[in-house]
């Protein structure tokens, strides 16, 4: 996880697209600036950011729906609940569903735990556009390879 | 059995917290029901669900936007009504 960079996902650990699942692994670093603000003397996770989190996992599943030809852009958080603080040094695993592929949309069902226990989860909903333009197309690309995207679901590999 | 109507309207109004007994056939769901595009989303889902369908959303703007179509052939609610059955009924042939 390198928070300044909103990198939020390590490394996807499984994704089945006949089952409609994926599932990532990320590690809160040790040290952010951010911890410098939430909260000074007791460094705590921002909430907005596991539902980041939750978002981008989402999104390599909904991108690989879509064989990387299109781009999901979270709309809408429902049901968010975050359950337990996440302090630095957590290991968490970040697992979705595809609940449904509308037309120029999809819901996710996404949800993060930490040894195993439920520490938060809602309900999202992707809109589902072309990419805006090539260099993005490209940097997806390169992000994708970053967290281990499967190279079967990548076009020309 | 309920109409195909109805059951759009019941999920407009929940899904949209608008009173059931404003939502007319004649409807128009953004220009008289003020439902902008993140809501319809919602209400595509539910419907997606209610009917085992994938509404074009996607066509349908593209039509709109290329002066093929209007928004009242879609939007109006007893014209989306006729979509949905007509997209049901493909889906049984």
């Amino acid at each position: 996880m390198r928070l300044e960079y909103f990198q939020l996902i390590d490394r996807i650990i499984d994704l089945k697209l006949a089952d409609r699942k994926i599932s990532a692994e990320t590690t809160v670093p040790n040290t952010s600036t951010i911890f410098e603000g939430h909260f000074p003397g007791f460094p705590l996770m921002p909430g907005v950011l596991l539902i980041e989190a939750m978002a981008q996992t989402s999104g390599w599943l909904v991108v690989a729906a879509n064989r990387f030809e299109r781009m999901p852009f979270l709309a809408a958080v429902k049901d968010a609940k975050l359950r337990m603080f996440v302090t630095p040094g957590h290991k968490l695993s970040v697992e979705a569903d595809l609940v449904h592929e509308g037309s120029g949309y999809a819901i996710t069902q996404a949800r993060i735990l930490f040894d195993g226990k439920p520490i938060c989860d809602a309900t999202l909903t992707l809109r589902v556009l072309d990419f805006p333009n090539a260099e993005m197309k490209l940097r997806m690309r390169e992000a994708a390879s970053r967290v281990g995207f499967p190279g079967e679901v990548l076009p020309n590999g | 059995m309920s109409s195909t109507f109805d059951t759009i309207a019941n999920i407009i109004a929940e899904t949209c917290d608008i009173p059931r007994d404003s939502i007319k056939p004649e409807s128009h769901a953004i220009n008289d029901l003020g439902i902008d595009s993140l809501d319809f989303l919602d209400i595509a889902f539910a419907i997606d669900k209610a009917f085992g369908i994938k509404l074009p959303l996607e066509q349908w703007t593209q039509e709109v936007n290329d002066g093929k179509a209007t928004t009242d052939q879609y939007f109006v609610l007893k014209n989306l009504s006729a979509r949905i059955d007509e997209l049901v009924a493909a889906k049984g042939t």
